[in-house]
């Protein structure tokens, strides 16, 4: 039987599985397969907050998804084409978002009346003819790597455990995937246990060739190489890009970087890759909490290095007091949220937008600081460097939003080339700083910055705090007219920077019935949604902001050329009223708050809704 | 790399080049304005030039002890002083770094960061100013106000069990801990001395008498006339004697410490030795400060040599980098799997 080869422009794939199946795994290696070919992607991991919920539990559910395609791919998919479910609460808790006529990919092996039950499921859904509408392959996938691998020296609980592998296989052989650096991975990986390595080789073999021979498959499907820009690529997440941002940016400074942090969901992969960058002079300090992390970076800003620190939700709660600090001091500073579910503990595993207004205003007192949020997860490394950079120029501490879904979802980075990074220029004062009236910490250059001079500097002795401080002298002082000037130098130091943000660019018509605005991570639905409404002759436009505080000097002029605003955001309205504050109109609003992105479909409707 | 030191001569520093000149605004008769000037004259004899010291500090009455030294000084929020001068010691480990701190602002909402400080043994000196009440805010009782004690928070006598700041730092594993009293002139200079020379944390507890709040709260310490009979002043490898004519010494009965004349039946070699490297005998010490059968003990009460914290980020980054070659950007960034689009 000749097998045919369907060519499609994209698909979305989502591996759900019980947490101890390796589905974050099995995604990330069909990722890098699938970036090696040349296809534009995204990824989202949804997994549960607990290590590991009861097996076979709806709770102890794990699931990836990604979306890739030969156009370019703003989001990680809304709903999946294809579903690989390796057990029935995998099935019960992701079929309902499964596509109609999508295709299952299940172990029947798994699906067991006690697993059965345990999803809540009356009858096998395998068998009992309520998938008719899906193509549904059932395979005795733990059945097929048990036989496969008879002769391994594994124990039984060893070779069940590589059926993720022969998952990943059939699914290399369905999407036309190379097996080879899926191969060289495991060897590297498992490179003290060879058998362990070739018992998942083994498995992922045996996958690919069930589907190349079976005749229960007569398609696989091609999905062309994305015409991305000319250069060298890497797969990279939100955090890792941070990570590599602020390293980057501590370089173009001639800054040693320094990283304050306690750990927390879902910002520790920052404090683990900057870890392993000893050899790029990284100082990682795992305080004892979330203030110590925040104070370590302080003190470590004045005595000179880049300092930033990472946290999400909570941990941002805790460090507010020193933030307020950081600003009074005008220390440069980095402060990374990587945004997840609230309030409190929330949903640690889950992404949220909710963090806005905490970053913005969430201090006490007039306490303004920049902000600036990422887009995608490769935009994190802009993101950060740029961070870092308006933090020194500018004597500030810098907020900078990620979230749980840039953090930890996945996208190609277009490597940047070091040396067209720009660079970032510091200028600590000497002794000859020092006038006849001694040093002054707290005058002034043309950016009204104050001079960032280094303890270990002779003659430059002083004294900062969270006192008041008299402008120019530094000296402390409670008098109402000075507290007037500092606070309004304050607010003026976070407008200054309006000079270094570039014009907006708008997705669509500069002028027309509706704009769509957005920030963060909610980028690549809008995209998609506009697009898509713009295909059916929509009247719809995007903009969306890079740096939330201050907003752009463009902003007003460009909506006033527009009959209508649109804001979706992935919380209860938080831009929308920061907004309607701001260009004092109305504005319509699309809120979600489910722990997971916008599907392009929603802000469609949306959309329609406004202009229908 | 670690902190500079010059021969104190060459470097020409009195206690003027420590004074900045402003009004020093603690009230009239504080035990502070002591601590102070032991610290402005004992500073210019370590051979630290002065642009490398810097004081950190909390909030509370203690805390504005940065203003008042003419260094580089960050007066930073409530309790986290530790915090912020670890961050300072790491991005440059060449500064001498002091931590000023009070019973309030250590111990209590700070006290997170002064245990860990101390057991992670960061070249940091931490001087504490244990009042025994909390002052800036006018008369509550502190973690380490004495049970029963009245103050505007606790009118029928505080519940409060109290801390003693010397065991919790040793308790946390503390490198280096030394108790002064602030009339002491001598005490102070020497724990100051040796805290500066320490390699790791050293931590400083001075009982200090606030005139206004809790005033005689150490009155049997602070007077010349009964301070020989209640203070015992140790010196590593020196018996423990104490008494107004060094009459008195201490000896280990029954598995505790106890008081004997000297003359009679006990002489100097039945005394215990102090041993600053032996924690049974630093712990022993420690016991005796709320036991009214023996002399509260002053001196340097622990002090040994560890790895420092600072020391270790900074020879793992330099054996990494031995290894694995200094990072460039291009290969952090080309690291993982890599293609091209042409």
């Amino acid at each position: 039987m000749t097998k045919q080869i369907q060519r499609i422009n994209d698909a979305t794939i989502r591996f759900a599985g019980d947490s101890g199946d390796g589905m974050q795994l099995t995604g990330t290696r069909f990722t890098e397969a699938t970036a090696i070919v040349g296809n534009d992607l995204k990824t989202i991991p949804n997994y549960p907050s607990e290590i590991r919920a009861p097996t076979g539990t709806l709770a102890g559910v794990s699931a990836f998804q990604l979306m890739f395609g030969s156009q370019r791919v703003f989001t990680p998919g809304d709903l999946p084409d294809t579903l690989v479910a390796m057990n029935p609460a995998a099935l019960k808790v992701h079929l309902k978002d499964l596509k109609k006529g999508g295709i299952i990919l299940a172990n029947a092996n798994a699906f067991t009346e006690k697993n059965l039950k345990m999803a809540g499921w009356e009858d096998n859904p395998l068998t009992d003819g309520s998938l008719e509408s899906y193509t549904v392959f059932s395979i005795e996938m733990s059945k097929m790597v048990r036989t496969a691998l008879e002769k391994s020296d594994l124990t039984s609980k060893g070779i069940e455990r590589t059926k993720n592998m022969f998952a990943l296989g059939v699914l290399f052989w369905m999407y036309n995937r190379p097996v080879e650096p899926t191969e060289e991975w495991l060897r590297k990986k498992f490179g003290k246990n060879p058998s362990i390595a070739e018992a998942n080789i083994t498995a992922l073999k045996t996958g690919f060739n069930y589907g190349e021979t079976t005749e229960i498959f007569t398609t696989s499907y091609a999905v062309e190489k994305a015409d991305l820009p000319v250069g060298k690529y890497r797969n990279i997440t939100g955090n890792v890009a941070v990570a590599y941002g602020l390293v980057a940016a501590a370089k173009k400074a001639g800054k040693k970087l320094f990283l304050g942090s306690y750990p927390i969901t879902p910002a520790s992969e920052i404090l683990h890759t900057l870890s392993g960058l000893r050899n790029h002079g990284v100082k990682t300090f795992q305080a004892e909490d979330e203030i110590a992390g925040i104070s370590s970076a302080i003190g470590a800003a004045y005595a000179g290095d880049l300092a930033c620190t990472t946290t999400s939700g909570p941990g941002m709660a805790l460090k507010t007091e020193a933030i307020g600090l950081a600003i009074i001091t005008e220390l440069p500073l980095v402060i990374v949220n990587v945004q997840r579910g609230g309030p409190s503990t929330g949903m640690p595993t889950k992404m949220e937008q909710s963090d806005l207004f905490q970053a913005v205003h969430g201090r006490n007192s007039d306490a303004p600081i920049p902000v600036i949020a990422a887009q995608d997860p490769a935009d994190c490394f802009a993101v950060a460097f740029e961070a870092a950079r308006i933090a020194i120029k500018y004597m500030t501490p810098v907020i900078m939003l990620s979230d749980g879904y840039l953090g930890q979802g996945s996208g190609p980075w277009q490597i940047p080339d070091p040396n067209d990074l720009p660079e970032i220029k510091v200028n600590h004062p000497d002794s000859s700083a020092r006038g006849e009236n001694g040093f002054m910490p707290y005058s002034r250059d043309e950016y009204e910055t104050r001079p960032w001079a280094l303890p270990g500097t002779p003659g430059l002795e002083h004294r900062i705090g969270g006192l008041e401080k008299e402008n120019i002298t530094g000296m402390v002082s409670q008098d109402p007219e000075n507290h007037q000037l500092m606070t309004d130098l304050r607010a003026r130091k976070v407008k200054n920077i309006l000079k270094e943000i570039p014009p907006s660019e708008i997705n669509g018509d500069k002028k027309g019935k509706l704009l769509i605005i957005g920030w963060g991570s909610t980028h690549g639905s809008i995209h998609v949604a506009v697009d898509r409404a713009r295909v059916q002759g929509l009247d719809v436009s995007q903009l969306h902001l890079r740096w939330v505080s201050p907003f752009p000097s463009d902003l007003e002029e460009i909506t006033k050329h527009f009959d209508e605003i649109l804001i979706p955001e992935i919380n209860a309205g938080q831009l929308a009223l920061l907004l309607r504050a701001e260009l004092l109109r109305p504005i319509h609003q699309l809120n979600k708050v489910r722990g997971e992105p916008f599907y392009a479909s929603e802000i469609v409707d949306k959309i329609n809704e406004i202009l229908g | 790399m670690s902190e500079t030191v010059i021969n104190p001569e060459e470097l020409v520093l009195t206690r003027k080049d420590f004074v900045p000149g402003n009004e020093v605004r603690w009230c009239p008769g504080c035990g502070d304005y002591s601590v102070l000037a032991n610290m402005q004259k004992t500073l210019p004899l370590m051979g630290v030039p002065k642009e490398n010291y810097t004081f950190v500090s909390g909030i509370g009455c203690s805390s504005r002890f940065p203003y008042y030294m003419d260094t580089y000084g960050f007066h930073g929020i409530h309790g986290r002083a530790p915090a912020i001068a670890s961050g300072i010691k790491l991005a440059n480990p060449n500064l001498a770094v002091w931590v000023i701190t009070g019973d309030g602002d250590g111990f209590s909402i700070g006290g997170n960061h002064m245990i860990h400080v101390l057991r992670r043994n960061i070249d940091l000196n931490i001087m504490l100013f244990n009042n025994r009440i909390y002052g800036l805010t006018k008369g509550q009782y502190s973690p380490t106000s004495m049970l029963g004690m009245k103050t505007k928070s606790s009118p029928f006598g505080s519940v409060d069990r109290p801390f003693n700041p010397s065991a919790v730092a040793q308790g946390a594993n503390a490198t280096f801990i030394a108790r002064a009293l602030d009339v002491d002139a001598k005490g102070l200079q020497e724990s100051i001395k040796r805290a500066q020379d320490h390699k790791g944390a050293s931590f400083i507890e001075v009982y200090q008498n606030c005139l206004i709040f809790n005033d005689g709260e150490f009155e049997d310490l602070e007077n010349r006339g009964t301070r020989p009979d209640f203070a015992l002043f140790v010196t590593h490898g020196e018996p423990m004697i104490f008494g107004k004519d060094m009459d008195k010494g201490i000896i280990m009965k029954d598995n505790h410490p106890k008081v004997v004349a000297l003359g009679g039946d006990w002489t100097e070699k039945d005394l215990l030795h102090h041993d600053e490297t032996n924690p049974i005998i630093t712990n022993l010490l420690l016991e005796m400060t709320f036991d009214d059968n023996n002399p509260t003990p002053f001196g340097i009460l622990r002090a040994v040599e560890e790895p420092t914290y600072d020391g270790l980020l900074v020879s793992q980054i330099e054996e990494v980098t031995k290894i694995q070659g200094e990072g460039t950007l291009e290969d952090l960034f080309n690291s993982g799997d890599v293609w091209e689009v042409k």
